[in-house]
């Protein structure tokens, strides 16, 4: 095995041109598992540590570029407003000590389905910025980022650098079941924003198919419900059989299986589950902040 | 490899480095501190709890090649390190500090005369060591929590502490400990 | 004073501990504290010597199976390797060990029989070299098919999973898949049956829990000039490891030295061996000293778990609330190898009537052979299981008949005089009713405690941090439970204990060292041994000497036993070397004072005193150029064996009670919970050290709600393999899931016991479970016959 330390950003994408089998490891949270349980042996591990820029952060019009090592714990505390989504599923995440190391980058890299991050990262709506040595920057949109189990869209010679993500311009919501209430990995858990700005909802699923995915039927039958009511303008209580059938449509984007976490049965039912209730706190919240702006203006 | 970082105050070296090894295995069969402990080498229970550049990290999931140049303290710099704080910057030399440390006896197996942080004080005088195989961990956890939040409730406590497992005392003694070790800093202040 | 037969603690010598500082009944600090904050308390695995290799286990990745062939030359011409052992290279005629039954092979011998089980072992300079060259070796296996419930056990052409059995409890199974049956048969119950108003039966299963203790098994072997070997390890019982480790390295017990190195936890996980003959053979066959320490991953195969269980009960009940009759059979799964399984079948079948009377009942246990993994002992092992589904039992009585189950659970329960169903009166007190009571009268935690002015506090709902609900779908629920766990060894073993008790004169004062072999586990052994030598002695300094083979044996440190029979053998020790004491200081200074002759003496405070508080000389003075120490076994009461056709016999030698009330909150809809108090109350006897008290009574009620809400092993039926061997899947309570556990300590001496002690260890872990399990039925209404509970049971969608 290697050590690799590159010292920038340009070293680390050389590197990684260099040895495509190379692994980057950075907060090491699922690296270091691998290798001290003898389940891999890289030849190469590339350290991603010195590079500075990736635990930064900027905050612009639309969207904040988030860089990939940037620790949970400084997303929660620093951008719950912009992300808050991303800010409760980064509370989720493992232990305190993880959540100091671990970062948006590792999530994706590995692209688990239980990634804690991944359906906050597709309710908000985000591009993943890739890059490598030899044909620079790309953009992947979040919803084409997931191609398998443990599987991504990244090229060997690519790695994560940033992602940005789109500034909440409403409520969000993120719950997760476990069945501990500290440090578990999640049975399943969902995500949903409301973008009031486009008049929209978007989701996201974990743990509850072979990759993250949104429940795109469920939006779609929300947006047009919404829409048919007048619900964004009026900022009436959603109907118990809006809530319901949205809940349905949820648990019906699971594929999940059975495994010593859950039964896939268990799975569908808790999505729908948490799916009625995050719609009813995000509305809830929208609610309030829309009768407060009509308030003021 | 080697790596060079540095350790509760002290330059440390370590050569022939595995370049799979953790930072808990370096510190704990190369550097001969011990102190942090290998109860699951997978981020699930803390008990190898360290501050790496003054972070709580489960140091079992840091490559020691990561670690180069930067600066760790374990549970065996605890009470230093809560000294220095609580003396800010005019405690004196830091170097000889360091060697007193290093130097520093114990006149008998209950290590009696030995000088202890806050929080390592409260845990024994609370009953929270048992088997004592978390408490290293749980300290450096709990420490870093009282830096922050000095006047935790007894949710922000267990919500700091949720990443450290305990088997032996059912975590009551460890709650009466950090809110002991927080109404003593408290009288101190 | 008779070695034999416990001297019975009087009140005089419980006043005159009191006298002197640090003596029992104070909550004087651990010994060990400081060096466990500091990092410098050296625990098994932080073991270090100069030159020393590293030992790697390689073992099956399979269940069942006929092992074809083993190549370990490629594993052998690794750099930095030194030795490489099979079966084949074992030195001496005997190659297998067990607690009682020696039916485990050091390393598998032309079959393994679980998943997990060592194949072959290796040792290399670095962990790294010896795991890749475990990994080069060749292990070519013929599957068998997998025995895993007692139907695949005991079918007419089961594979047997040990041929040709030898053992004693051959002769009265009734298969040679089961390790031991223990039948308890005492009334009658057909016709007790028809005095019955209401009957309940069920079906109830218990899942595997594992011990999960911190600190993970390692050990450091040394090889001695003499050719034998000195082991520092983490143990509960270092002459039980002596005894079996001794004949497979082919040395007499003396060339085998042991030391306890620090443990960290233990909880009957530690009581089967698990690297110690691995460590040794290799330091035996490269000559330099091997330390190996377990990963998680390794700990989950590298020790025994806590037997899972399937419980068939039915009750009877008079009307007005009276239990009639009791019928059970328990089977539980031993795995491939005995370790304590037939004592897990006494106390399971022993104490499966729980603490009520009941005078006609037909108990059977079993413990079954099967390819799952060993199970031996966890705290409580046997009245845990029993305890889940009696209690169970009792809930659905009362029910049935419109009663409180805890006035309901009164009525019935035994007090001091009751016959146990194995004939045994119960002769000290059993304090049932009273502790149901104290458990019952403590006040109700507040509800809906998560609103807070920010809105919910999701840390203190279902769910924690995962954010998963706001209070809707919440519902709290309450439930009781009590249970009967004996204390010590029991059915007729020899459970002595030794203690070498030292006294003299250093540094002008009076100072006692106590040199056991107890294993100090957590439990705090060691803080009592000082207590209990301040007491008699009346010194202030007492020094634990580490426990190693150079003292007799001091048993296990399991069975809630330690403080009672070793702390029995210190107490007797020291009361030896006190009158060795005080005839040196009749001899010295008798003439000088008549009280010498005539009066009651006392070790009090550094000094010789009378019973009327007269000084009479300085223990400095008296030991003056004197040392006294003697080394002495100490023993409790005999039992006896349980019949084997009948189960009558006077089988257990004490009896620990606990009971719990359980406040819970369920989120309903998604099945998760949040235990938010568990209310304990146990009669201690007498509480040595208050401060440890609560430390056992607080940590075995959280391992027992462990198991009530997230602890299992899960086992593949289909390969037998385990599918969860980590704490990523495996789940330990965080302090976030852990409740508010207030405890009611009540003590009623015990006059057979030391001071009147009660072990206390155990009794908590089992009436936390169905408390726990009770309180959730309370609040879903659902029957719940299966521990843990998890969400897709509360939710219907398993």
């Amino acid at each position: 095995m290697d050590f690799l330390r590159p010292a920038s950003w340009e070293e680390a994408l050389a590197a990684k041109a260099e040895h495509p089998t190379a692994v980057p490891i950075a907060g090491g949270t699922d690296v270091m598992v691998e290798i001290n349980f003898d389940h891999r042996r890289p030849e190469y591990l590339l350290d991603l540590n010195r590079i500075g820029d990736l635990t930064e952060w900027e905050t612009g019009e639309d969207t904040v570029r988030l860089g990939a090592s940037v620790p949970y714990t400084g997303i929660m505390e620093h951008l719950r407003a912009e992300l808050p989504g991303l800010a409760l599923a980064s509370h989720t995440v493992a232990s305190p000590q993880i959540r100091n190391r671990g970062g948006v980058g590792g999530n994706l890299g590995t692209a688990s389905p239980a990634g804690d991050a991944h359906p906050a990262l597709l309710a908000a709506g985000a591009d993943v910025e890739v890059e490598s040595a030899a044909r620079g920057t790309r953009l992947i949109p979040i919803d084409e980022f997931y191609t398998g189990v443990k599987r991504n869209a990244l090229q060997p010679d690519e790695l994560i650098r940033a992602v940005h993500i789109k500034k909440a311009d409403g409520p969000q919501q993120y719950s997760k079941v476990g069945t501990r209430n500290a440090m578990v990995i999640a049975v399943c858990a969902f995500g949903l924003a409301l973008h009031p700005e486009t008049r929209t909802v978007r989701t996201g699923i974990g743990s509850a198919a072979p990759t993250p995915v949104r429940a795109k039927a469920a939006e779609e039958f929300l947006n047009a419900a919404l829409e048919e009511g007048g619900f964004w303008d009026n900022g009436k209580i959603i109907t118990p059989s809006v809530a319901k059938q949205f809940a349905d449509l949820c648990s019906a984007a699971c594929n999940p299986i059975d495994d010593v976490r859950g039964t896939a049965s268990y799975r569908r039912h808790a999505v729908g589950v948490m799916a009625r209730r995050t719609l009813t706190w995000t509305w809830e919240s929208y609610r309030g902040t829309a009768a407060h702006s009509e308030g003021v203006a | 490899m080697r790596v060079n970082f540095t350790v509760n105050g002290r330059p440390q070296e370590a050569d022939d480095v595995w370049e799979g090894e953790s930072l808990l295995y370096v510190l704990r069969e190369r550097l001969g501190l011990p102190g942090s402990k290998n109860a699951c080498e997978q981020g699930e229970c803390g008990s190898c709890t360290v501050r790496l550049d003054g972070v709580p990290v489960c140091s079992c999931l840091v490559a020691a090649g990561q670690v180069e140049g930067r600066e760790v303290v374990t549970v065996e710099g605890l009470a230093e390190y809560a000294k220095q704080r609580s003396c800010g910057s005019s405690c004196g030399t830091s170097l000889n500090d360091a060697q007193q440390w290093a130097a520093k006896g114990q006149d008998s197996q209950t290590g009696e005369g030995t000088e202890l942080a806050p929080i390592q004080q409260a845990f024994i005088d609370a009953g929270a060591v048992q088997c004592g195989f978390c408490t290293p961990g749980l300290l450096v956890a709990a420490d870093e929590m009282l830096e922050r939040n000095p006047n935790p409730s007894d949710a922000d406590i267990r919500e700091a502490l949720s990443g450290n497992l305990c088997r032996c005392t059912g975590y009551e003694k460890i709650m009466d400990a950090v809110r002991l070790a927080a109404a003593r800093q408290g009288e101190a202040v | 004073m008779p070695s034999n037969g416990a001297p019975i603690g009087t009140p005089t010598k419980v006043t005159q501990g009191s006298q002197t500082k640090g003596g029992i009944g104070e909550s004087t600090l651990r010994p060990d504290g400081t060096l466990k904050v500091t990092g410098e308390f050296a625990y098994s695995s932080d073991m270090w010597h100069e030159d020393m290799l590293w030992g790697q286990i390689l073992r099956s990745t399979v269940a069942h199976a006929e092992i074809v062939s083993i190549d370990t030359s490629e594993a052998l011409k690794t750099a930095g390797v030194y030795a490489v052992m099979t079966y084949d290279d074992l030195p001496a005629e005997m190659k297998n060990y067990g607690l009682e039954i020696q039916d485990t092979p050091v390393l598998a011998h032309g079959k393994v029989r679980h998943h997990g089980e060592p194949v072959a072992i290796v040792a290399a300079d670095h962990p790294e070299t010896a795991r890749r060259a475990a990994a080069k070796i060749k292990v070519e296996y013929r599957e068998l098919p997998v025995i895993t419930d007692e139907a695949s056990a005991t079918a007419p052409d089961a594979i047997l999973v040990h041929e040709g059995r030898d053992d004693h409890h051959i002769g009265h199974v009734p298969h040679p898949n089961i390790v031991h049956r223990q039948p308890i048969i005492r009334g009658d119950v057909e016709e007790a049956r028809k005095r019955a108003d209401v009957i309940v039966e069920g079906e109830y299963t218990f899942g595997m829990q594992d011990q999960a203790f911190l600190g993970p098994e390692s050990g450091l072997a040394v090889p001695e000039e003499d050719g034998g070997v000195h082991l520092y390890i983490a143990t509960q019982w270092l002459h039980s490891d002596l005894r079996q480790i001794a004949p497979v390295l082919g040395l007499p017990e003396e060339k085998v030295r042991m030391t306890l190195a620090g443990v960290g936890g233990a909880f009957g996980g530690r009581e089967d061996l698990s690297m110690q003959i691995h460590a040794c053979l290799l330091a035996m066959r490269t000559g330099k000293p091997v330390k190996i320490v377990y990963n998680r991953f390794e700990s989950f195969f590298g020790h025994v778990h806590r037997h899972p269980a399937k419980l068939y009960y039915e009750h009877g009940a008079t009307k007005d609330g009276k239990l009639t009759h009791m019928k059970c059979r328990i089977v539980l799964d031993g795995g491939a190898y005995a370790s304590a399984s037939p004592a897990v079948v006494g106390n399971a079948s022993s104490l499966s009537v729980g603490p009520y009377v009941i005078d006609d009942v037909d108990i059977e246990a079993i413990a079954l052979y099967t390819n799952n993994p060993p199970c031996g002992a966890m705290r409580g092992f046997g009245a845990v299981q029993a305890c889940f589904a009696y209690e169970a039992q009792m809930d659905k009585l009362a029910k049935k008949l419109g009663m409180d189950p805890v006035e309901f659970r009164q009525l019935n329960a035994m007090e001091q005089g009751t016959i146990m169903p194995t004939g045994q009166p119960v002769d000290s007190p059993a304090p049932v009713a009273e502790l149901l009571r104290r458990v019952k009268s403590m006040p109700l935690p507040p509800e809906r405690q998560w609103e807070s002015s920010e809105g919910a506090d999701v840390r203190q709902l279902p769910g924690g941090l995962s954010n998963t609900t706001h209070g809707e779908g919440v519902v709290r629920g309450i439930g009781y439970a009590v249970g009967i766990k004996n204390v010590g060894f029991s059915e007729g073993f020899d459970d002595y204990s030794t203690a070498k008790v030292r006294m003299e004169v250093v540094g002008g004062e009076a100072v006692a060292t106590v040199h056991t072999a107890m294993a100090e586990v957590g439990q705090g052994g060691v803080t009592v041994h000082a207590q209990i030598a301040r007491t008699e002695l009346g010194v202030s300094q007492v020094t634990i000497h580490p426990a190693d083979t150079q003292v007799g044996s001091a048993g296990s440190t399991s069975a809630s036993r330690q403080t009672y029979v070793t702390g029995g053998a210190v107490k007797n020790a020291c009361e030896l070397v006190r009158e060795q004491v005080l005839e040196i200081g009749r001899r010295k200074f008798g003439t000088y004072h008549p009280a010498w002759a005539t009066a009651e003496l006392l070790l009090e405070g550094g000094k010789v005193v009378t019973d009327g508080g007269e000084v009479l000389a300085d223990l400095a003075d008296v030991l003056e150029g004197e040392v006294v120490e003697l080394e002495r076994e100490w023993r409790h009461r005999p039992t006896e064996a349980f019949d084997l056709r009948t189960g009558q016999g006077n089988g257990h030698v004490q009896y620990s009670f606990a009971a719990h009330r359980a406040v819970v909150e369920v989120d309903t809809e998604l099945g998760l919970v949040k235990v938010i108090e568990l209310a304990c109350a146990q009669d201690v006897g007498k509480a040595l050290n208050p401060l440890s008290v609560l430390g056992q009574i607080q940590g075995g009620t959280l391992q027992g709600m462990g198991i009530a809400v997230m602890e299992e092993i899960i086992v593949d039926p289909k390969t037998a393999k385990v599918r969860n061997p980590s704490f990523t899947d495996y789940l330990l309570p965080t302090i976030l899931d852990t409740p508010i556990i207030p405890v009611d300590v009540l003590e009623l001496a015990d006059e057979h016991a030391p001071y009147g002690l009660r072990g206390i260890g155990e009794a908590p872990t089992l009436s936390s479970t169905p408390a726990v399990l009770a309180a959730i039925r309370n609040a879903t209404g659902l029957e719940l016959n299966r521990t843990p509970v998890r969400p897709e049971h509360l939710t219907g969608k398993a």
